[in-house]
């Protein structure tokens, strides 16, 4: 009951520090990329002013109904990116999760997989959900793969959903239950 | 689907405007037998304007920190008391439950054991709670009965946590589990 | 159709604005039966008082005219002006053409008896060919069957089902969301030859 649940083998979950988080969104803004990607939202940049007023009023309205945290590295305490459990999560025990890695130099190297392995532990072992959902881009091949490895199972496609680049994609629904997720965590 | 989670035998759950609740509560609470075997507070005797004031705030707490109903009876909807969960802890599936008829003739008639059901039903069933709490003051036994015949176990006792009239009275824990509930529900339908 | 064409009227009932003195008690006795705020919602069903519909109200219009991203029409008796429900059009991503809806008939005696049909063309003719959206979701809950025929009745096509998302009276249930394309939509409006606008 003591150890930090918090703790990855690579990565730590933190708490964002409005300033510190701010600065590092504003950089990894500049990566559309790295936007369109993460979020249906149209790609955009806001100053470090605007992100640390949006942040620190998110926050504010966050309380316990949604849970929000930082990936920093294990080694070298490097802020790389966010994750967040959200949705109407009571009471019926499902949350939505989120992940983004801002750090490009970070992707492919396992840093995500960590991330998702330790806000599923927490999400399952302190929120005591019965299940995690997420939805993700048809565009995001990287992403799909990382989460059926993570034990999310495909549950159908909003059509079309997504119109970016001239074209429609699909918006993907993958989830895990927890009884699915117990047979996997004894790996 | 179940249409009647909020109606017992006798008695309906319902939110009420805080004026409404206003008026009633300025009115029971003058009636100092009932504040104390509500509350650990003393009776303060509040105008109906200031109920008014402190209910609107109160009332605005969403479902994620407490629920507050208004229970009338089915007979002729003459609002009668209240119910409310409190100190709600989603993740864990817990909350603590606080019942008062503020009318003293639905004393002793089965209504607030009606009132305690139905509560219980709309947690478990709607708010998918794995046990309720409560605390009841060692003397009022009226209420402790009540609450043993709704299936409420005893759990222990905090001693001497009140002093009344120059006496020292322990607080009583009693909780009821889902699966209790569960039982008794099959038991008697 | 054209430009001329009413949007918002029906032939049983209009779509309307929120009436801040009248509706919300009505609205208010209608959260007091939990079935039909579970129909909509995954949110704890609570009754609503007075006041609080109120509250509500308010915050929906700040929404509507702030968001852009909402809509939140009254479904109204053509002839009598009675609230009989509402509808929303909402999560609107503009860049993307898409949005969710929600339709509701406030009392059970309102049911069956075309509202709720005549509620959702107005509305999805509003969608594509005013918001000219791309397409429309709805979600319901496995343990409302006659939500899933009323939706697949207008082409709606199931997509996605998040398994045993929904736990109701210690019974598990999926959470289901149908789509629908506007070419989908727009075939449903030349049934049989029959241009069923007005």
């Amino acid at each position: 009951m003591d150890t930090n649940i918090l703790c990855g083998t690579l990565v730590r979950l933190v708490a964002l520090e409005p300033p510190a988080v701010a600065e590092a969104i504003n950089r990894w803004d500049r990566d559309s990329e790295f936007r369109r990607l993460l979020d249906s939202e149209p790609a955009n940049q806001y100053s470090v002013k605007k992100l640390i007023d949006l942040i620190t009023k998110e926050q504010e309205q966050e309380l316990r109904s949604e849970y929000t945290f930082g990936i920093q590295t294990l080694d070298g305490d490097r802020l790389i990116g966010f994750t967040d459990l959200e949705g109407d999560i009571f009471p019926h025990g499902e949350a939505f999760v989120g992940i983004g890695i801002g750090e490009r130099n970070f992707w492919g190297k396992g840093y995500g997989t960590d991330a998702m392995k330790v806000i599923l532990r927490f999400a399952f072992d302190e929120l005591n959900l019965r299940r995690v959902a997420l939805d993700t881009f048809e565009y995001n091949p990287r992403a799909i793969h990382s989460y059926e490895k993570a034990g999310f199972v495909h549950e159908g496609r909003a059509r079309e959903y997504l119109y970016r680049e001239g074209r429609r994609w699909d918006l993907i629904f993958m989830g895990i239950l927890r009884e699915e997720w117990l047979t996997k965590d004894t790996g | 689907m179940n249409n009647d989670l909020l109606h017992g035998e006798l008695v309906r759950l319902a939110a009420e405007n805080p004026e409404v609740m206003a008026g009633h509560f300025s009115r029971w609470n003058q009636d100092a037998g009932w504040v104390r075997f509500l509350d650990t507070e003393p009776s303060r005797l509040l105008s109906e304007k200031k109920w008014k004031e402190w209910l609107e705030k109160d009332l605005e707490k969403g479902p994620s920190d407490q629920i507050f109903f208004a229970i009338r009876t089915l007979e002729d909807d003459t609002l009668i008391g209240f119910i409310g969960l409190f100190d709600l802890f989603m993740q864990h599936g817990d909350a603590f439950v606080a019942i008062a008829l503020g009318e003293r003739k639905y004393w002793g008639k089965g209504y607030g054991a009606d009132a305690m059901r139905v509560m219980l039903g709309y947690a478990f069933s709607e708010l998918n709670l794995r046990r309720v709490s409560l605390i009841v003051f060692e003397y009022n036994p009226r209420a402790i009965r009540s609450y043993e015949k709704v299936g409420f176990v005893h759990e222990g006792r905090i001693r001497e946590v009140l002093q009344r009239d120059g006496k020292r009275w322990d607080f009583l824990y009693m909780g009821i589990l889902r699966e209790e509930w569960l039982a008794k529900e099959s038991m008697t339908s | 159709m054209s430009i001329d064409t009413q949007l918002f009227e029906g032939k049983l009932i209009r779509l309307s604005p929120i009436d801040h003195e009248k509706d919300p008690a009505v609205e208010s006795r209608w959260t007091h039966d939990l079935s039909l705020q579970r129909a909509l919602s995954r949110r704890v069903a609570m009754p609503l008082s007075i006041a609080q519909v109120k509250k509500k109200y308010e915050a929906i219009e700040k929404e509507v005219e702030e968001s852009h991203r909402l809509f939140h029409f009254t479904i109204r008796g053509r002839e009598d002006g009675r609230l009989i429900g509402f509808v929303r059009i909402e999560g609107i991503e503009w860049t993307h053409g898409v949005c969710s809806l929600k339709l509701a008939i406030g009392d059970p005696a309102d049911r069956g008896k075309g509202y709720g049909s005549e509620a959702l063309q107005l509305t999805l003719r509003f969608a594509f060919r005013e918001l000219n959206l791309y397409r429309v979701s709805a979600v319901v809950t496995e343990d409302n069957p006659e939500a899933v025929t009323f939706f697949q009745k207008f082409n709606f096509v199931e997509e996605v089902r998040r398994r045993k998302a929904i736990l109701r009276d210690g019974q598990t249930w999926d959470s289901i969301h149908l789509g629908l394309l506007r070419d989908e939509w727009q075939a449903t409006q030349m049934i049989g030859g029959v241009d069923h606008e007005q």
